[in-house]
Formats: C-alpha cells, sequence, structure tokens
C-alpha cells in the first residue's frame, strides 16, 4: 500500500502561498474589471429582455382578454320589452298566447293598423316570447282573466339595435334592419317599455336558432358530465399506471418500450383519439353518439398520458430516503407507497390531473369525430344523452351568421375561462390542503 | 510515524494479558448474524468480494474503512435493503440466528422488523412525532389499543433518550425537531418494533459533536438489548462505542477483532495505515 502513503505526502506538502502566485495579480488587472463590466453588463441586458418578454406577454393578454370582454360584456344583458296583457281565458284554453301578446303590443302602437305595419311588430317579439308567458300561467293559473304587465324577450335584433350594434347613420339597405323596427323600436324605448336585464337564458337554455332563446345550459351540462367520465377513469387508472411504473416494474426493455410509448402518446394531436373513439366506440362497441359517455372515454385516453406523466414527476421527486424509512421498519412496498410516497407526491398528482381535466374541458377536435358537434336543444340528463360541450358551443356559435351570436360566442369564451380558472383554484387549494396534512 | 500516535485518545488501555482473555472470552459468545462469502455484485460491478464475519449477541461491531470500500453494502446486506436496488446482486450466505435470510422461507418484510436500520441522514416522516414511532407497530399490529400503543411510543422515546424533550408535542410534525433529535427520533422508530438487530448506517455523520455524543451514549445504553453493527468514518466514534471492529478494503474484508487490539495491535498493514491516518 505504498502507493497511498506517497499520495498522502504529496497532499501534505506545503503549497506555495497565495499571495505570490500569478493569479492574483492578473485578478486586479484592468482587462479582469473590464471583463467583469462586460459580465455584469450581459447580466443586465438579460434580465432587461427577461423582463420586455414578461411585459409583451402581459400586454398581449390583455389585448386578449381586453376584447373578448368587450365584445361579450354585453351579452350578459338581454332586452325585454313591457306588455299589458290580458290573460282572454278563451285565447288561453286554445293556447293562442302569441295573440294575447301580439293585442298587447298592437295596443301599444294604436296608429298601426295595416298588415305590413303588423307584421314589423310582431319581428319585435322573440319567437320564445309566447312560451313565456304560458310558463308563467302554468306556475300561477290564477292570472286567466287578468290584465297583467309581463316582460317578454325582444328579438335578437331589438335587442342588438339597442345595445348599438347597428349602425344607425347608416341607410336601410346597408344597415341590415329596416327603418321601420328602428322606428317602432326607439317608441318603445322613449315610452320606457323596453328595457335591458340580466340575462338568465343565457345560462339556463340550450342552444337555438334564435340568438335571444340560445343558451350554453347544455353545453355546461355537457362539459359536466363528460368531465364526470373522464375524471373517474383518467384519474384512477392513471395514478395506479404511474404507481406501478415508476414504484414496482423492474427497468427492463419493456417498460422502456412502455415509457416512451406513453411519452408519444402525449404528443398526438388529439383529433387523432377522436378518430380512435369513432372506430372503436362507436363502430365497434356500438356506443351512442353525440354522448357524453362516449365523449368522456375519448378525453380518458387523451388525458391519461398527461396524467401518467405528470404523476410519475412527482413520484420521482419523493425523495428516497422517506422510501427506505418506511422499508427499513418492514412497511411492504406497498404500504411505503400508500402510507408515505403517495401522500407526498398527490399535489403533483393532483397538479397533473387537473392541467389534464382542463385540457380535455378545452377541447373541441376529437368531440366533432364522435358526433357531440350536433345542433342539440335538449339539456342532456344522462351519460347516453346527446350532449355538446362548452368548446364545440363556442366554435358552433362563431359559425352562426346572427350578429347576436358574436356576443355570445364572446360570453361563452368568457365562462369557459371562468370555469378553467375556477378549476385551476380548486387545483391550488386541493395542494395547499394537502402540503398542511404533511 | 508509530502506531502509537494514531490511536484514538479515548480508548482506555488495559493490560494486554487482560485483553488476551478478554479476546478468548469474545469468540466464544454466540453470534446473532453470520456472513460467510458473501459477494455483492452492482450489475457488473462487484462491491464486495467475498466476507465472513460473525456479529455477536449483545454487542457493537463498527465497520470502519476508507470511502467506497463496502461497509454500507454490507450493512445493507443484513436487511435485504439491497433488494431495492436496481441490479444488485448477493451471493453467499447470511444467516440471523442460523436461518439463511436470502432463503426461501425468510420474507424481507419480517426480516426488516427483526433487523432495523438507522440511516445516515436523519429520515423521519414527515408526520408527527407520535405518529412517526407508532408507525412501525401499527403496521405490524404490535399493539392492541390506543394505550397500549401510548406505552410502546412512550417507551420507545425514553429508550432513544428523546421523552424528556418531546413529551409536551408528541403532535408536532417529526421534521420540525433538531437534526440530532430527528436522529433520535429514528432510532426511537427503529427501536419500537423491538427488532432484534439494529444497523446504522453513520449515524452521527449528519450531525454536530454533541448531539453525536448523544447518539454514541445512547448506543452504549442500547447495546444491553440489542445486536448493533454500526458503520462509521470516525475512528474515534468506533473506538468509543463498539466492543468489535471489522476493517473493510476494497471490497474485501481485511481483519475483525476486538476494537482494543484493532487500535493497538492491528495484524495487517492496511489496517494499520488507516488507523494512523496515512490514507483514507
Amino acid at each position: 500500500m505504498t502507493d497511498l502513503v506517497e499520495q498522502d505526502v504529496a497532499a501534505v506538502t506545503p503549497s506555495p502561498s497565495p499571495s505570490s502566485s500569478p493569479a492574483k495579480s492578473r485578478l486586479r488587472s484592468e482587462a479582469f474589471a473590464r471583463r467583469l463590466r462586460a459580465r455584469h453588463a450581459a447580466e443586465r441586458r438579460f434580465r432587461l429582455a427577461g423582463a420586455a418578454a414578461v411585459a409583451l406577454a402581459a400586454l398581449i393578454l390583455v389585448l386578449l382578454l381586453g376584447s373578448i370582454v368587450a365584445k361579450g360584456a354585453s351579452a350578459f344583458l338581454e332586452t325585454r320589452i313591457r306588455l299589458e296583457v290580458t290573460l282572454d281565458p278563451a285565447e288561453v284554453a286554445d293556447r293562442n298566447y302569441t295573440a294575447l301578446l301580439r293585442r298587447a303590443l298592437y295596443a301599444q302602437f294604436p296608429q298601426v293598423t295595416d298588415r305590413a305595419g303588423r307584421r314589423v311588430l310582431n319581428d319585435l317579439l322573440s319567437s320564445g316570447a309566447p312560451y313565456e308567458l304560458e310558463a308563467m300561467v302554468a306556475r300561477d293559473p290564477a292570472l286567466v282573466g287578468t290584465t297583467r304587465t309581463v316582460w317578454v324577450r325582444a328579438d335578437d335584433q331589438i335587442d342588438q339595435l339597442v345595445k348599438g350594434g347597428y349602425r344607425r347613420d347608416l341607410p336601410e339597405s346597408e344597415r341590415g334592419l329596416s327603418d321601420a323596427k328602428v322606428a317602432a323600436t326607439d317608441a318603445l324605448l322613449a315610452s320606457g317599455a323596453l328595457a335591458q336585464g340580466f340575462n338568465t337564458t343565457l345560462f339556463t337554455a340550450g342552444d337555438s336558432r334564435e340568438p335571444e332563446q340560445a343558451g350554453i345550459g347544455g353545453a355546461i351540462v355537457g362539459s359536466l358530465l363528460t368531465l364526470l367520465v373522464t375524471m373517474a377513469l383518467s384519474v384512477p387508472v392513471g395514478i395506479s399506471a404511474a404507481v406501478y411504473l415508476e414504484e414496482f416494474a423492474p427497468k427492463n426493455r419493456w417498460t422502456d418500450l412502455i415509457e416512451v410509448n406513453i411519452n408519444n402518446l402525449a404528443a398526438v394531436p388529439s383529433i387523432i383519439f377522436g378518430l380512435l373513439g369513432l372506430a372503436v366506440f362507436l363502430g365497434f362497441f356500438g356506443m351512442p353518439r353525440s354522448a357524453p359517455l362516449v365523449g368522456g372515454l375519448v378525453m380518458a385516453l387523451m388525458t391519461l398520458p398527461v396524467i401518467i406523466i405528470a404523476s410519475r414527476v412527482a413520484l420521482k421527486a419523493v425523495p428516497p430516503s422517506i422510501r427506505e424509512a418506511a422499508l427499513g421498519i418492514g412497511a411492504s412496498p406497498l404500504q411505503t407507497v400508500l402510507h408515505h410516497v403517495l401522500p407526498l407526491a398527490m399535489p403533483g398528482i393532483l397538479t397533473g390531473t387537473i392541467i389534464g381535466m382542463a385540457r380535455a374541458l378545452g377541447e373541441t377536435a376529437p368531440l366533432l369525430m364522435i358526433g357531440m358537434v350536433a345542433f342539440i336543444v335538449d339539456i342532456p340528463h344522462g351519460l347516453t344523452d346527446s350532449a355538446t360541450v362548452l368548446p364545440v358551443q363556442i366554435y358552433m356559435w362563431a359559425d352562426s351568421p346572427e350578429r347576436a351570436f358574436t356576443e355570445r360566442t364572446s360570453a361563452a369564451i368568457l365562462i369557459l375561462l371562468g370555469v378553467l380558472i375556477l378549476l385551476n383554484g380548486a387545483a391550488v387549494i386541493l395542494r395547499k390542503i394537502f402540503e398542511r396534512r404533511w | 510515524m508509530s502506531i502509537k500516535s494514531g490511536i484514538p485518545g479515548q480508548l482506555k488501555l488495559r493490560p494486554r494479558a487482560d485483553r488476551q482473555t478478554d479476546r478468548a472470552a469474545a469468540a466464544a459468545l454466540p453470534a446473532k448474524m453470520t456472513a460467510r462469502g458473501v459477494k455483492v455484485f452492482y450489475g457488473a460491478k462487484q462491491a464486495l468480494k467475498g466476507i465472513d464475519l460473525d456479529i455477536q449477541e449483545n454487542r457493537v461491531l463498527a465497520l470502519i474503512g476508507p470511502s467506497g470500500c463496502g461497509k454500507s453494502t454490507f450493512l445493507r446486506c443484513l436487511n435485504r435493503m439491497n433488494d431495492t436496488i436496481e441490479g444488485c446482486r448477493v451471493e453467499g450466505r447470511i444467516a440471523l440466528d442460523g436461518e439463511d435470510v436470502y432463503g426461501k422461507a425468510v420474507d424481507a418484510v419480517q426480516l426488516r422488523a427483526r433487523v432495523g436500520m438507522v440511516f445516515q441522514k436523519p429520515n423521519p416522516f414527515p408526520k408527527s412525532i407520535y405518529d412517526n414511532v407508532a408507525y412501525g407497530p401499527r403496521i405490524h399490529g404490535l399493539a392492541s389499543g390506543r394505550d397500549e400503543l401510548d406505552e410502546v411510543v412512550q417507551t420507545s422515546l425514553k429508550r432513544a433518550g428523546l421523552w424528556a424533550e418531546v413529551k409536551d408535542r408528541l403532535r408536532e410534525p417529526g421534521t420540525s425537531l433538531s437534526g440530532g433529535q430527528q436522529q433520535r427520533l429514528c432510532i426511537a422508530r427503529a427501536i419500537a418494533v423491538s427488532p432484534e438487530v439494529i444497523l446504522m448506517d453513520e449515524p452521527c455523520s449528519a450531525l454536530d459533536p454533541i448531539a453525536t455524543a448523544h447518539i454514541e451514549e445512547l448506543i452504549d445504553e442500547l447495546r444491553a438489548n440489542y445486536t448493533i453493527v454500526i458503520v462509521t468514518h470516525n475512528m474515534q466514534q468506533a473506538a468509543r462505542v463498539s466492543q468489535r471492529t471489522a476493517f473493510f478494503h476494497l471490497g474485501e474484508m481485511v481483519e475483525c477483532d476486538d476494537t482494543e487490539e484493532i487500535f493497538t495491535n492491528p495484524r495487517d498493514e492496511r489496517t494499520q495505515g488507516y488507523i494512523t491516518g496515512r490514507y483514507g
């Protein structure tokens, strides 16, 4: 072992004193000072560039949100017309509510007697107004025979005119709205018979061809049902897969292959999952078209890789000393994972899960392939009812020609963003709760 | 340099004749664990090249040697912690009370309950002090009922010399304790399952001298009830706490003898070089 001894002797030999070394004088030279200044300048430039990038991103975000809010805010208000409706028992018995409403409207315009003029007046009312009146009578049959003041929805064109969606200075042919309607609306406004209120229809109704009757209620329920299926499937399967791959699986070529495939799946365009769903769930298993069940299954396939990858990262981040501690006192591998590793990894897993869910909530493409892009008026009540989801609803409204759908599209985007923010908020709160417990 | 100059100051030297009779008596003590021809491979790399070693009951065995000599690897063979390392292969025979711990009849989970371990870095669970100690008895079903569990926790913490410091804050997280207290908590956690052997892998290397002294006293007290194997880089510590010392070098066990004998009269040149501080 003489080599060891010699090596040690070399280490003990005193090194030349630092003050006499040439390195010291170099550290004080002018060239070094210049280099130092250049290094500081480079640091300042980098910080400036970083701050500029953040500012640019913030500006773009503000512009984007600002434009959506500016376009969509008015959709949260709807225009209603005040009418003194006499609920004639004979007409009520015939369910001729349209006639009742029109009669009340004509009474406000005694000077209009010709058919053309009355047709203009008829168009002021939403085609959904009679149903509102019918529902009111159904709730309280004692109303029949009395005269009541009711506020019913105005047609979307009137709504848009009141909100400033039409340019009054344009000639009739270019404006897209007749002078007669503008005049009638102005008359109603002047008499106080036209007012704006909070648009509950937007939240409660299903889709409709008439913008003033269209809402995202159906789409929200559809999104919730779809997400429910997605979560019920992808969370347990994803976390179990991650735990198995990370904690139990042997490291060999097969698990490497699986890992590579999972990583690739996370990057597969979502429409491919839609095609898979179309071929397998609809084509092979014969599941119903447009159903949240199938949508959820497809979304579960899509989010699984995201959840698995995020969970594996979270599990990897748990210090090995915790596993050793548990194994060292005789915990079985499963107890080690369930009692110690998984709880510690839970905040990270939850974050990954919520990101996956948020992606599923905002996804459109795969749902187009399985028929969730259909025009569906009814609010779905089960997993196999026809349904659509929020982003698809936005996509469909964005395609509609009516002016009123433009603002509703923006409003729906705002609501979708709101739901996403809520989801992310929930993730943050859950994280905090789990972190506090440990 | 003479050999004597390398002897740790704390070692109390006794007449040579006394030591000889002690040695004879020590050799006759029953072995709690025995290792015969233990070879360990990490993939293609061989970490241990055939270790023969007896671990005697109710005594402290210190494993010393330069870094990378395989002493921690050997320690982790004793309770099969090496099982968790990918690509690790163990050959040879390690027996606990005459039974092969790598045999089919022995379950690693049960073995690790019988052969407890304390690690280099204090690693309490991120749970309360109480739950840290109670975890082992809970999973092994060693305590029936709340009162019995309280009793086990209290006894373990007392044996680990931590009870007085933590008895009023058992609900606080174990990670809120100081480094030395955390290590004693880990010892309490290990003895709560009443193991027969306790393995300590450099238990004081992350602690300050006062905390180290605490742990060393504790090891001396624990010897009455447990068989202890301790890996250490600190030769004074080996001299202070152990009765027997084994010197490892490059995957071989160079020499194993009574601690006094190793530090005063090493037979191998390498042992002598190491304990006198010429390398390692």
